[in-house]
């Protein structure tokens, strides 16, 4: 990581970054969609398994999530410089926007387009993250029991009102805990 | 001095808030009214109207607004780097310990039963959304078609949300 990274490369990435943080209504996860059709899908610089991985993480680390996952792809792709790009570009569009909405944000308050503007984004939204979800589905979806901790967690959220935080957790442990025995009794089986 | 005031409340917004989005506002809330009485309850209201209208984390948008209203166009750019830096050196540690640890059988095992979790993680978002902008015929109609826009058509996400903010402009 440190060779010289060209500057055109890291300009390219903090615009495709600038592009997503610019469109990120809703919060973090509407970033998901936006964040796999143009590095997943598009630009190919991640796969799916590693896409799900900085997910989980920044969804477990304090902070804004859509934050801590540019930051984490921008270190992943090019080091410490990427990492400070990257979030700059996440950053910079909603900076803007706000500093020029503290501006005049009585007025644009109260306009009618806007918020008619909202309504139709919103349904939109829910049609692309619900598809981040299934387009990922077979990267995260290996065996049953991976259906079934999907089948619990989401239990868990909607029912239970359980952090996320802490059912992405129970799920990694589960995993350790679950596998670790497994391979145990396989052991005692060939012995 | 009020420019590192703003970054050191920010940074502990963005120190000890764990979820992301709506989940952030308590914290925010804490800091800016109950701690420092930044804002009034009104303008924090406005704040997170002004965040759903907004693009962006909820975190940098009331960084942004608080900063600028405390101290100008620097006290936005203090309290916006407060909320990040937290971000910046625990996701790069994390990042860094992945990579050296990764190949460990139960790291890998952890993320390996990690990503249905991150799927249900993502359903329960989209409803969260539905719950709240999907409520009528109209809506439903939308939704409809962005799901063919996006299947069908293959529109880009990006483009797909100028679309459907035009479509909302139109229908309602």
């Amino acid at each position: 990581m440190n060779e010289k990274i060209p500057f055109r490369k890291l300009f390219f990435m903090f615009w495709a970054f600038f592009k997503i943080g610019a469109f990120t209504l809703g919060g973090g996860f509407a970033m998901i969609p936006l964040m796999k059709a143009e590095f997943v899908d598009k630009l190919k610089w991640l796969n799916e398994d590693e896409f799900l991985d900085i997910i989980a993480v920044s969804q477990c680390a304090p902070g804004a999530v859509a934050i801590n996952s540019s930051i984490y792809i921008g270190y992943r792709l090019y080091g410490l410089p990427g990492a400070a790009i990257a979030a700059l570009g996440t950053v910079l569009p909603s900076f803007l926007i706000i500093l020029a909405v503290a501006l005049v944000y009585a007025k644009i308050r109260s306009m009618p387009a806007v918020q008619k503007a909202f309504r139709g984004v919103y349904p939109a939204l829910v049609v692309l993250v619900m598809s981040a979800a299934i387009n990922l589905w077979k990267a995260a979806f290996k065996n049953y029991v991976d259906i079934g901790i999907a089948a619990i967690c989401l239990a868990a959220l909607f029912i239970f009102d359980v952090h996320p935080v802490f059912t992405v957790l129970a799920a990694g442990i589960s995993g350790v805990l679950f596998d670790l025995r497994k391979e145990h009794g396989e052991e005692g089986d060939i012995g | 001095m009020i420019l590192i005031k703003l970054f050191w409340a920010f940074f502990k917004i963005g120190l000890f808030s764990f979820g992301g989005g709506y989940a952030m506002i308590p914290f925010i809330q804490r800091e800016i009214i109950d701690i420092n009485g930044w804002l009034t309850p009104e303008q924090f209201m406005d704040i997170i109207a002004i965040s759903q209208m907004t693009p962006g984390p909820i975190a940098v948008n009331a960084a942004t607004f608080v900063g600028y209203k405390i101290a100008g166009f620097w006290g936005s750019v203090s309290a916006t780097c407060g909320v990040a830096a937290p971000s910046a050196v625990i996701i790069i540690t994390l990042a860094f310990m992945i990579k050296k640890y990764r190949s460990l059988k139960w790291v890998d095992r952890f993320f390996l039963r990690v990503r249905p979790a991150v799927i249900a993680l993502i359903v329960n978002a989209a409803y969260s959304l539905g719950k709240n902008s999907i409520t009528g015929i109209k809506d439903v109609f939308i939704a409809v078609l962005a799901l063919l826009g996006l299947y069908m058509f293959k529109i880009n996400p990006i483009l797909l949300i100028v679309l459907a903010s035009f479509l909302g402009i139109l229908l309602n």
